[in-house]
């Protein structure tokens, strides 16, 4: 038979460093049914046999206010794992025996990991394990997870545990008398009435209702209202009794007498100090200085600029290395396969499309890897903790600022990985609000986008521009999370209640593994989708095709050009570069070209998408953008890059290099429809607008309904329509 | 806003200094907002429920709690607390609801 073997703990205890030493590479994370919680499994060889490992979100209790806690509460109740390992950071013994006396009021099967043995005895700790599994009534094995020091020992003990039969025994806690007896009364009810019984153990359920837990309050009514109401009754009848005689709710009660019973354990000789119990360890000195008032900020600019370079510097190469490939493949099809659709197609739509999105890989396994870092050492909760005053004002958490950032907070990140940064924040609502603000931060596809209009029309103003338009969009960001959290994300802020875990040195094999497994995440969810959007758009770009008295328009005129004299034509059909041509070949080259790019330029505006653009310019005329605007913010869609593409393509540029775009940039100031209001107007549009269709995925993902990607594309797209439109008629209206 | 019940923990106080001969110290009731940078008291009581109350009984803010006030971020918010060998952060506006005595 398969055992499985849940690791529970709290966060910081070491829990994902056990799970990766037990599991080495023999995992995979998935999420847990209907939420976008991680859940991540593996499987471990002990002496022939195989153990199913599943890691619970770390927390510090089971309540039913959080995603999470709920989500481990309703994995031990239902799927009933063997045994609980519950890992406790041995330096903080205290505090981590709560969610342990919460696992043994369950009733559940125990084996306690005492991790981190190494830190707390040089803390001056000394622990008897003997005494305190005799307390608990529970295995108590000491292990160092970072090094694997103790694993074996702990799977065998758990294992052992798991095969003996019978019921685990349970230690009950005492709440005080008067809870004490009203628990004995509640579950004599839930006994006689089986209520709830097939699933939690009566006592449990009994003082659930004490505490007034949300979930078995309904899950009871659901199941005999009777009994329910019989038992809320009691419940609310105990609550006055002791705000009456205590002064005191018997939740608060309940924490109370949880912690005096781990109290009571450890003073029975199981823990002995030998030093002073808060005296300031290597971490608080470190924060003496990291998280001070005056040099704590200047550290974390330096960190976050550090991080940023890191990123986009290593990753430089690998992009350059994906671009080239697929550069390679595209144009191996383009030389081997016949000009014509399936061409078009394989090259424009999917190797473009599909390579637009795959390029960013190494980016995101790059700031992956360093967001997991300063996760992984602590440093990340001093960021939200120094942060945190400026980010509540608009509705947010401390931890918005890393989302934030990645998105291009310092222009020129990316919004996926930023989306998926969101992970790290805990508190609902607050990150809802940031992933669905991170994508207005100048992400480093916007910036070709700037670049070509700024070079057009602010070319004296470059530097100032780019910090303007850095401003505009944190401000922007930042005021629409305000108003979410005060319309369809309303709602009291999350408790900020937050733990500083000591600095640690992150292990290398966590590092790999953590950023690996995001990584693949990206690829998995952008690749499924991508090749699909990747087809829709060329097909929009592409049909309906011009129809042949056109062409034979461009064909006539190509022919009247070659009817030169014979050698010139010959000269300019030869490979090599139009420099070396004589000057009638070249011109001729040149000729023909052109003729080409009015050619792309009549089927692009023929197309689905020029007349979709043609059909919007009669709206966003209003924000100053002719049809030629219009399609290419249809295909901005894709990735925003494609905007100055397409918009080469429009104004007959043929095929224009985002990252070269001068000649573009010169047709922009020459076109009677532009003026620097309209460049600026664009700006705002593109900074605001609908995510990319990647980002748009993930935070559907993210945010586990694809209800808010839909609601990202819409409201943003129409926010920068407003704000576009706002610009360009004060603009018009102030004369410029 | 968060349900407020009206809490006091006089009657089951468990102080965190024993064996004090009464008037040996003057003691005083304060808000752990109010606590100076290292100053060090007993959390008295917890006057909050509901989820925020949770939380904080959770990470071990229970009446008779040693806690040391560890220093607060660059705009004086949130607050950083030194309990049980743990720095623990929250905020001013949820640090009303926790009431130290501290020693005068």
């Amino acid at each position: 038979m398969e055992a499985t073997v849940a690791l529970a703990g709290n966060p910081n205890s070491g829990k994902t460093s056990l799970f990766n030493a037990l599991t080495g590479a023999r995992q995979h994370v998935g999420n847990y049914p209907g939420v976008t919680v991680e859940k991540k499994q593996g499987t471990c060889l002990l002496s022939g046999r195989r153990v199913e490992i599943v890691d619970l979100p770390g927390t510090y209790s089971l309540t039913a206010y959080s995603l999470e806690e709920v989500t481990a509460r309703n994995y031990l109740v239902n799927e009933k794992p063997g045994i609980v390992i519950d890992i406790v950071d041995a330096s903080n013994l205290e505090r981590n025996l709560y969610l342990t006396t919460q696992f043994l009021e369950m009733g559940l099967p125990v084996c306690l990991a005492l991790n981190m043995i190494d830190v707390a005895s040089k803390r001056g700790m000394e622990i008897d394990t003997e005494a305190l599994a005799v307390s608990l009534g529970v295995p108590v094995v000491t292990t160092v997870a970072r090094s694997g020091e103790g694993k074996e020992v702990l799977m065998r003990a758990a294992m052992k545990e798991l095969d003996a039969p019978g019921l685990p025994p349970s230690i009950p806690i005492s709440y005080g008398e008067d809870i004490d007896r009203v628990l004995a009364q509640m579950k004599q009810i839930i006994v006689k009435g089986a209520f709830l019984t097939g699933t939690y153990r009566p006592r449990w359920i009994a003082l659930k209702y004490i505490e007034h837990d949300e979930q078995i309050l309904a899950q009871g009514q659901q199941a005999d209202a009777a009994v329910a109401g019989e038992l809320e009754m009691m419940a609310a009848r105990l609550a006055r009794h002791t705000e009456d005689t205590l002064g005191s709710s018997p939740e608060a009660l309940i924490a109370d007498y949880r912690y005096g019973y781990i109290r009571s354990i450890l003073q029975r000789g199981v823990i002995r100090y030998t030093g002073g119990r808060n005296r300031l360890f290597i971490s608080d000195r470190i924060d003496k200085i990291a998280v001070n008032r005056f040099a704590g900020p200047l550290i974390m600019l330096a960190v976050l600029w550090g991080l940023y370079n890191f990123t986009f510097t290593f990753s430089e190469l690998p992009v350059a290395w994906f671009e080239l490939f697929f550069g390679w493949l595209g144009g191996l099809v383009q030389t081997h396969l016949p000009h014509g659709l399936l061409r078009s197609l394989l090259v424009s739509g999917i190797i473009d499309g599909v390579g637009g999105v795959l390029g960013f890989v190494p980016l995101i396994l790059f700031m992956f890897f360093g967001i997991t870092l300063l996760e992984d050492s602590g440093y990340l909760a001093r960021m939200a903790f120094m942060l945190d005053r400026v980010f509540r004002v608009f509705g947010l958490h401390g931890s918005s600022v890393m989302p934030y950032i990645v998105s291009g907070g310092i222009a020129g990140g990316c919004a996926v990985p930023g989306i998926m940064a969101t992970r790290t924040l805990k508190s609902p609502r607050e990150r809802l609000a940031t992933l669905l603000t991170v994508p207005f931060m100048n992400c480093g596809a916007k910036m070709p986008v700037f670049a070509l209009l700024i070079a057009a029309f602010f070319a004296r103003h470059e530097a100032v521009m780019m910090s303007v338009l850095t401003l505009i969009a944190w401000t922007g960001a930042l005021l629409v999370a305000k108003l979410l959290r005060i319309t369809v994300i309303r709602g009291p802020a999350t408790p900020f209640v937050m733990e500083l875990p000591p600095y640690r040195l992150p292990t290398f094999k966590g590092l790999v593994i953590h950023t690996w497994e995001r990584t693949w995440q990206y690829v998995r969810k952008a690749g499924t989708v991508i090749l699909g959007v990747s087809i829709i758009l060329w097909s929009l770009m592409t049909f309906p095709a011009l129809p042949d008295s056109r062409i034979q328009e461009f064909d006539q005129q190509r022919q009247t050009l070659r009817a030169a004299e014979a050698d010139i034509v010959a000269e300019s059909g030869e490979d090599s570069p139009t420099s070396e041509l004589s000057d009638e070949a070249a011109t001729l080259r040149r000729q023909l070209l052109a003729v080409d790019n009015r050619q792309a330029e009549a089927a692009l505006r023929y197309s689905a998408a020029g007349r979709l653009g043609e059909a919007l310019e009669r709206i966003s005329g209003v924000a100053g953008f002719d049809w030629r605007t219009d399609m290419a913010l249809v295909g901005g869609f894709a990735a925003k890059e494609v905007i100055v593409s397409t918009l080469g393509t429009a104004y007959s540029m043929g095929r224009v290099d985002p990252e070269k775009s001068g000649s573009l940039s010169r047709a922009l100031t020459d076109s009677p429809n532009w003026r620097p209001l309209t460049a600026f107007s664009l700006i705002i549009f593109v900074m605001f607008y609908s995510p990319c269709f990647v980002a748009t995925i993930c935070i559907a993902r993210e945010a586990g309904s694809l209800k808010w990607g839909a609601f990202s594309m819409a409201f943003n797209t129409v926010l920068a329509f407003v704000l576009a439109t706002s610009v360009f008629q004060i603009g018009t209206l102030l004369g410029f | 806003m968060y349900l407020t019940l009206k809490v006091s923990h006089t009657k089951h106080n468990k102080s965190c200094t024993t064996n004090r001969t009464p008037g040996e110290y003057e003691m005083n009731r304060i808000r752990l907002r109010n606590m100076e940078k290292e100053q060090s008291g007993c959390i008295a009581a917890i006057t909050v429920g509901g989820e925020l109350g949770r939380r904080i009984r959770d990470m071990g803010l229970v009446p008779g709690t040693q806690v040391t006030v560890q220093g607060r971020a660059p705009l004086y918010d949130p607050i950083a607390l030194r309990l049980m060998g743990f720095t623990l952060t929250l905020r001013n506006k949820e640090a009303d609801f926790i009431e130290v005595e501290v020693e005068k």
